[in-house]
């Protein structure tokens, strides 16, 4: 009875820290998102001017830009209007192109430019985990007649002697 | 003097075809010369004799053979002489064709369709100068200039070893013929303008005139070009079966001569940027500065592998690699920026010359493959990893994260050209795609430049590994939380809550692993100078210096990872970064963090070359006036052009940058844009550091001081050998 309580209590404690841990994470993932001003620099900075100048949206800096003032009017007038960051980005996709947006979206084709670096890290990963297997069980290289391959303890023992004598 | 630069070009063109021929045949020759002599007199079994005299007379045949394998020993090494000399001479002729067109740049001599094109009457000085590189014929011939440079080093330095010099100076020659043919028959620089001649030219693209664009070019260019070199080395080492390492040592050096440069150039490039593009920042994610940045990645990928070779002789075939693709990835940076098949900003020069490139990629590929393929077998590794916990893997997974960061550059300067592809419409590849995938990356290299030096090679105790890196992560951990707990008024990086957004968060990740990095460099400098001090008696700092000069390589190097993160701290900076646009009449003020800009005066001005909008403010900062500065907008006569010229206040803990947008057509006031950029300064000094590493790293060691080994020890046990360097 008393191990079953016991047990009760702690399964109680970690639902409780998970809770509090999955709150504490919301609260902080949604700190700064309803402010404007954010929202507007945020979204601001994931476009780009369409202009030619190859510009965020709120970095392009020439005066008489034909379409950046244009388009930070339409981005402040739909957060006024309470659109969501997607509807606001969609909205902007449909009106100047996909290349608006100064990064590929995470949907369809787009995926790739994500996946495949990831790919690449977790490929490369697994190479290297390979070549360490085959190089750990690659045969000690041969040594001269009459000379016997140190291994082992007494390998970790110069090992020792030698770190002691040459730590720097 | 066009007909005369033509003619340079076309006996450079043909000094380099014969460099090339000649080369080779005399490395055919002499590879026969040495397989005629030595089977015959040496190894070969009886009863296999090729001619009917050795059957009959086994001595005369074996005499014949060698006074044979001498005459074509001594016949190719004429050959290959007049090879070396035609190669020298190449540099000779290009020399003469650039000299030429920087005099007609001076000259005015708009006959010339080059400098009608990029050059203007009133073009300071400097900039005529810089014509040579400022169009697409002109930088063509400065790649070969520079080309014919190196080459012409490297032939003046072949007794270092003939044989290997000797197949790289083929190999530069095969490179160098591609580029004399692009000149000669596909963006001539002397191709003369049809009709009557114009009287002034079309004048200099604004934005390269600006002071760095005199050495900006040429130090990228050094770099890029410099990188043949370490190729033609390993793939004549590949194709020769080089025996040792010793063509890994001399191309290590090569390779961080030019990796120097390389570092050199990019970062010039993003001051250019920072000071004229006028946008505020240093780096755009432009293809062509990602053109410049993946052979910096590769290059310096290699140059941490190498050491594997060199110490262990393993990581061979990758070497190789790594060498090609730096190579390669060189060339493809200029494909990016002469074909026009991504779109850049400042892709300046853009033709058809494409096709060229990309058969000579193609070309150079294959012959790296074919050549690979056949000699494999002479790259294997002579030794094994023996534990995890070591140099070796720490280097593995270094280049691991370095070759995922140079494959995650390539592939989002491709993805919009994939994109177009597949789905029919490109995409932006910007800012906000390679924060997100990058920027963690460069995280964990941050840490395994942290942790690697710890490292010894073959292998290292968990206890020595605690022993050492106890203290740099307290350090770090405390900076990390004195960032986070200090008020924001106190400074750009201070106040850092990493919960408030994900820039901040890899901002203080910076920061807090760059103090990891700086305090196990210092304890490794500490330590060292520690042994030294007790044997020597002299004074820490004294121990350091010696220290130093012992071993160069290692404590340049450590000194180069110094700089890079005081470069990382200043790229952490610009999570910081603010910014403001106002109209400013006379009196007007603007507000912009501990600063308040005063409007004093706006006017113009007009000049030969250019006429100028100008605005003067004085700037306050807690109340007292530290200074007046004007940001400057030009408007090119020449090229009907306008450039922004910022104006720039830098301290270590801000720059205030302010551009000069233009002026409001209904009151003729003018509107600037001011920002607030933190640490930017930190990069600049980041750089000089590294270079200064870089520097000291090519600097011969010191002697190491004799010792008597103590007999009574030795015999009482024979220590395995510990390596000790790099």
């Amino acid at each position: 009875m008393a191990a079953n309580s016991s047990n009760s209590k702690q399964a109680n404690t970690r639902r409780k820290a998970t809770q509090t841990f999955l709150l504490c994470a919301a609260m902080l993932a949604l700190l700064g998102t309803s402010d404007p001003a954010t929202r507007f620099s945020e979204i601001g900075h994931r476009m780009m001017c369409i202009c030619g100048c190859n510009q965020i949206l709120l970095e392009c800096n020439h005066v008489g830009c034909p379409a950046s003032d244009g388009m930070r009017n339409e981005l402040t007038a739909a957060l006024n209007r309470g659109d969501s960051d997607g509807l606001v980005e969609q909205s902007f996709v449909q009106k100047y192109g996909p290349t608006v947006l100064a990064a590929p979206t995470t949907k369809g084709f787009d995926r790739a430019a994500y996946i495949m670096p990831v790919a690449a890290l977790i490929f490369g990963f697994g190479l290297i985990v390979l070549v360490i297997r085959s190089w750990k069980n690659r045969p000690a290289p041969a040594l001269a007649d009459g000379l016997i391959s140190v291994r082992g303890a007494e390998l970790e023992q110069f090992r020792d002697q030698a770190r002691k004598e040459t730590d720097l | 003097m066009a007909e005369i630069g033509s003619f340079a070009l076309l006996l450079a063109l043909a000094l380099s075809v014969y460099s090339f021929l000649a080369g080779l045949i005399a490395l055919v020759f002499q590879a026969n010369a040495s397989q005629a002599q030595s089977p015959q007199l040496a190894l070969k079994p009886a009863g296999q004799a090729t001619s009917r005299s050795a059957t009959s007379n086994p001595t005369l045949s074996a005499s014949y053979d060698s006074s044979l394998a001498a005459m074509l020993r001594q016949g190719s090494e004429r050959i290959g002489e007049t090879a070396r000399r035609a190669g020298i001479a190449t540099f000779g002729a290009v020399l003469l064709a650039s000299i030429i067109l920087v005099i007609c740049a001076f000259h005015d001599d708009f006959s010339i369709a080059y400098i009608f094109h990029h050059s203007n009457r009133d073009l300071p000085g400097p900039y005529k100068f810089a014509v040579l590189w400022s169009g697409q014929e002109g930088s063509l011939l400065f790649w070969s200039l520079l080309l014919a440079a190196y080459g012409f080093v490297l032939r003046l330095r072949y007794k270092t070893d003939p044989r290997l010099f000797a197949y790289a100076s083929v190999i530069l020659a095969g490179v160098q013929i591609f580029f004399l043919l692009l000149l000669n028959f596909a963006a001539h620089p002397f191709a003369i303008m049809q009709g009557t001649i114009p009287a002034d030219g079309n004048g200099l693209n604004p934005l390269l005139q600006y002071p760095e664009m005199v050495i900006h070019p040429p130090m990228l260019y050094l770099g890029y070009v410099g990188f043949t070199v370490p190729f033609a080395f390993a793939l004549g080492a590949l194709i020769m079966k080089y025996p040792g390492e010793k063509w890994i040592q001399i191309t290590r050096r090569w390779t961080m001569v030019t990796w120097a440069f390389l570092t050199c150039g990019v970062f010039l490039g993003a001051h250019w940027a920072y000071s004229v593009l006028g946008w505020g920042g240093y780096w755009g994610w432009d293809p062509v500065e990602n053109a410049s940045l993946m052979p910096w990645l590769a290059g310096t990928a290699f140059l941490h592998s190498v050491m594997m070779q060199e110490k262990r002789g393993m990581l061979k075939m990758w070497n190789m690699w790594l060498v090609f693709a730096t190579f390669w990835l060189a060339i493809l940076g200029t494909f990016l920026t002469r074909s026009g098949i991504i779109s850049s900003v400042h892709a300046f020069a853009q033709s058809s010359i494409g096709d060229w490139f990309a058969w000579f990629l193609a070309i150079t590929l294959i012959t790296f493959l074919i050549f690979f393929f056949k000699n494999k077998s002479h790259l294997r590794s002579e030794h094994k990893l023996e534990s995890l916990v070591s140099r070796e893997s720490s280097f593995l997974f270094n280049n691991l994260l370095f070759v995922l960061l140079t494959f995650t550059v390539l592939w989002g300067t491709w993805f919009p050209k994939i994109s177009e592809l597949v789905q029919g419409n490109k995409v932006t590849v910007g800012a906000p795609f390679y924060n997100r995938v990058a920027v963690p990356v460069a995280l964990l290299l941050l840490i395994l430049t942290a942790v690697g030096p710890l490292l010894a090679w073959r292998k290292t105790s968990i206890e020595s590994l605690k022993r050492n890196f106890m203290w740099p992560t307290i350090g770090a951990i405390a900076v990390a939380i004195f960032l986070m707990v200090t008020p924001q008024g106190w400074g750009s990086a201070f106040g850092l809550k990493p919960w408030r957004d994900i820039s901040y968060f890899y901002s203080l990740m910076a920061i807090a692993l760059s103090v990891l990095v700086t305090l196990t460099v210092a304890s490794e400098f500490y330590r060292g100078g520690r042994v030294i001090a007790k044997h020597t008696g002299q004074g820490m700092f004294a121990s350091m210096v010696q220290l130093t000069h012992r071993n160069t390589r290692r404590y340049g190097g450590y000194i180069v990872h110094f700089g890079v993160v005081v470069v990382i701290i200043g790229f952490a900076g610009a999570a910081f970064n603010q910014d403001k646009e106002q109209e400013m009449g006379y009196g007007d003020k603007m507000t912009l963090g501990p600063y308040t800009l005063i409007c004093r005066s706006y006017t113009d001005d007009d000049g030969p070359n250019y006429a100028s909008e100008w605005a003067l403010l004085d700037v306050y900062k807690g109340g007292k006036q530290i200074g007046t500065m004007t940001p400057v907008r030009r408007f090119y006569k020449a090229s009907q052009q306008t450039s922004t010229m910022p104006d720039i206040r830098s301290t270590l803990n801000e720059d205030l940058y302010l551009v000069f947008e233009g002026i409001n057509p209904d009151n003729g006031h003018p509107i600037l844009k001011a920002h607030l950029n933190a640490l930017v300064m930190w990069i600049w000094m980041g750089v000089w550091i590294m270079l200064g590493g870089t520097i000291l790293a090519l600097v011969p060691n010191a002697p190491v001081p004799a010792r008597v080994p103590a007999p009574a020890r030795l015999e009482r046990a024979h220590p395995a050998p510990v390596a000790t360097g790099d």
